[in-house]
């Protein structure tokens, strides 16, 4: 606190349409914004290491299909399409290893 | 062989149990900037008040080739002690044996000084400092670890339970801090997580340090897990020994009483707090111009510094003051705000410590993240908190209290025996921009130019709403102050509300949105 309390410049924070001078704490500057999910874009909820791929580019799936298996705390775990759609890319392949919220499949 | 020669062999073995770990641990332990067990002890307790029990431990285990190996009081000091004469028990982690790891008799002679202190209904202070659990002990070591942690919650909330965390304290161990009252850290030198870096680069295959994953300084700041941060070993036992002097020995007594100090002249209301409720200040400095001595103790000073919480003096009293803060983030309530205010105001009231609040926020903090980190569920522990407590809480509202914060904020709604408002409370519903608004949308939006015309309602509605007598009007608060003579009016409510005495329904515990 003391140290935030030496930082010069004020911010400004709007609450119901009023606004307020203020310090910020590090963790309110380090917030992401959000972005709404898009089903096209498959990105992991998990780090891991694919085990197997099933699809190739270009290939369509339909909702259900086995996608590809990620390795992840000891699991293996079946990634299945969330829709119908074609598979534009494939930004890994088997052995990889993974962090989280990493893209793996594009899909059109 | 006479008594003397007895005696002789007696201070003989204590001499070399004492020992530890040995020399070589011992330097290694010095050379990491770390203090011994034992000299840890002797520092924070009062001057030849520490006496020690189970230092003839042995452990019991066979396999692994440890029916060979001595381990000196099975890596941990045990005993009891006094801090400024309060009487207190104490255990503190050897590292220099065995890293300090737990064993089944190990844990055992914790478990006995916890069923002691319980027993004793005198505070339980534990220094970590271990390696974690002793593998070679295997599943009697996690039942170790289990004893210990439901002695924890056993004793939470009769007795105070205090951590100290000099060193590694990782993996299932640092359950047992989490589950005690006030955590203490020390710069460089205390490690807490539940899975370690390794571990994590391993399975997930990210790189962090022990430091930036689970050091002091995170603890304090991002995580919340700590109470107390200092620079050294000595500043913590300083903190340690002044957080005694303002909690009592157990729930059935109140914290002892000092002499009455007026505040310093230094910190003068009138100059601290601007009217412009959208001007930042550091509320702290009311608070330290209505203790005793200006003398506030801050908890969590770090972390979610947009509440203020800690304890003061007042009339001699400890009083546990909540307090939002315009400085930091406008004094919003967010999730980790509401964190940090529920779990004190729960503590005081276990422990018979009156609570002020002083209350100036412009509401909740806005954003899809503190939605979807759940901000309905911890922002509820404010309420639960504030609504259970049953001792006596006074609020002092010093300018904006506006919708859900103002309700929230220990109102006359949730129970509160007193509050009183400055001339500069605005206790109203939403702020007047946001308010004017939604109520003349029509007549601006179909003004000629709206902008003049918003300015103009906004100023009618602040004429109207923004200030403390409607809500007098209906009794919502007791008696508008002048903000000088706030500290006299502390000192008669609380004087008042000595024998305070409300009745609950009937139940065995309720279920707060923990």
């Amino acid at each position: 606190m003391e140290e935030k309390a030496k930082k010069p410049r004020f911010k400004s924070i709007t609450v119901d349409e009023t606004t307020y001078k203020t310090y910020t704490t590090k963790k309110f500057d380090e917030r992401k914004p959000w972005e709404p999910d898009n089903p096209f874009k498959m990105v992991t909820f998990i780090p891991g290491t694919i085990l197997k791929i099933f699809v190739k580019e270009g290939q369509e799936v339909k909702k259900g299909d086995t996608l590809l298996i990620l390795e992840a705390m000891k699991m293996e775990n079946e990634i299945l399409a969330e829709i119908n759609a074609k598979v534009k890319k494939i930004h890994a392949k088997v052995g990889d290893k993974i962090p989280k919220d990493y893209l793996f499949i594009e899909f059109e | 062989m006479s008594l003397k020669q007895k005696t002789k062999e007696l201070l003989k073995r204590r001499a070399i149990a004492e020992q530890g770990g040995g020399d070589k641990a011992i330097q290694k332990q010095t050379a990491m900037g770390k203090m011994t067990a034992r000299e840890r002890i002797l520092a924070l307790l009062d001057k030849d008040s520490f006496h020690e029990y189970d230092l003839f431990v042995e452990h019991e285990a066979r396999d692994f080739n440890m029916d060979k190996k001595v381990l000196h009081g099975d890596g941990v000091i045990t005993g009891t002690g006094t801090i400024y004469g309060s009487p207190v028990c104490i255990y503190a982690q050897d590292f220099t044996v065995a890293g300090g790891s737990l064993g089944a008799m190990h844990a055992r002679k914790i478990t006995k000084i916890m069923d002691h202190s319980l027993k004793m209904r005198v505070p339980l202070i534990g220094i970590n400092d271990s390696g974690g659990a002793r593998i070679q002990e295997g599943v009697n070591s996690l039942a170790g670890y289990g004893e210990i942690f439901f002695r924890n919650t056993l004793a939470s909330g009769v007795i105070p339970q205090i951590s100290v965390i000099l060193g590694p304290c990782a993996g299932g161990a640092v359950y047992s801090p989490a589950l005690t009252d006030f955590v203490f850290v020390v710069d460089q030198i205390s490690k807490m997580f539940i899975t370690g870096p390794e571990v994590i680069k391993t399975v997930l295959g990210e790189e962090i340090s022990m430091e930036e994953l689970g050091g002091a300084r995170v603890q304090a700041e991002k995580t919340g897990n700590a109470h107390f941060y200092a620079k050294s070993e000595m500043e913590c036992f300083d903190q340690i020994k002044k957080l005694i002097t303002f909690i009592p020995w157990n729930n059935e007594q109140k914290a002892r009483a000092f002499p009455p100090k007026e505040p310093s002249k230094e910190f003068k209301i009138e100059d601290i707090v601007p009217s412009d409720p959208k001007k930042p200040y550091d509320v702290r400095d009311v608070i330290r111009a209505l203790v005793d001595d200006s003398d506030f103790f801050e908890i969590q000073e770090l972390f979610a510094a947009n509440i203020v919480i800690g304890f003061g003096r007042i009339n001699g009293e400890t009083v546990g003051f909540v307090a939002n803060q315009p400085l930091i983030l406008a004094g919003v309530l967010d999730t980790d705000s509401s964190d940090k205010a529920a779990r004190f105001i729960s503590y005081c009231d276990a422990f018979n410590i009156p609570i002020v609040t002083l209350e100036d926020l412009p509401g909740y903090l806005p954003g899809v993240d503190q939605e979807h980190a759940g901000v309905i569920r911890h922002g509820a522990k404010v309420l639960y908190a504030y609504s259970e407590a049953t001792v006596p809480k006074i609020t002092i509202i010093l300018r904006k209290a506006y919708g859900g914060g103002y309700i929230a904020m220990n109102s006359r709604h949730l129970r509160a025996d007193f509050v009183f408002a400055w001339p500069t409370a605005e206790i109203a519903v939403m702020g007047p921009e946001g308010a004017a608004n939604i109520i003349f949308r029509k007549e601006i939006n179909e003004a000629d130019d709206p902008d003049a015309m918003r300015k103009l309602k906004v100023e009618e509605y602040k004429e109207k709403f923004a200030n403390p007598y409607v809500a007098a009007a209906k009794g919502y608060i007791d008696s508008v102050i002048e903000p000088e003579t706030t500290r006299r009016i502390l000192m008669h409510s609380i004087e008042v509300s000595a024998n305070k005495n409300v009745g609950q329904p009937k139940k065995k515990h309720g279920i707060p949105p923990f």
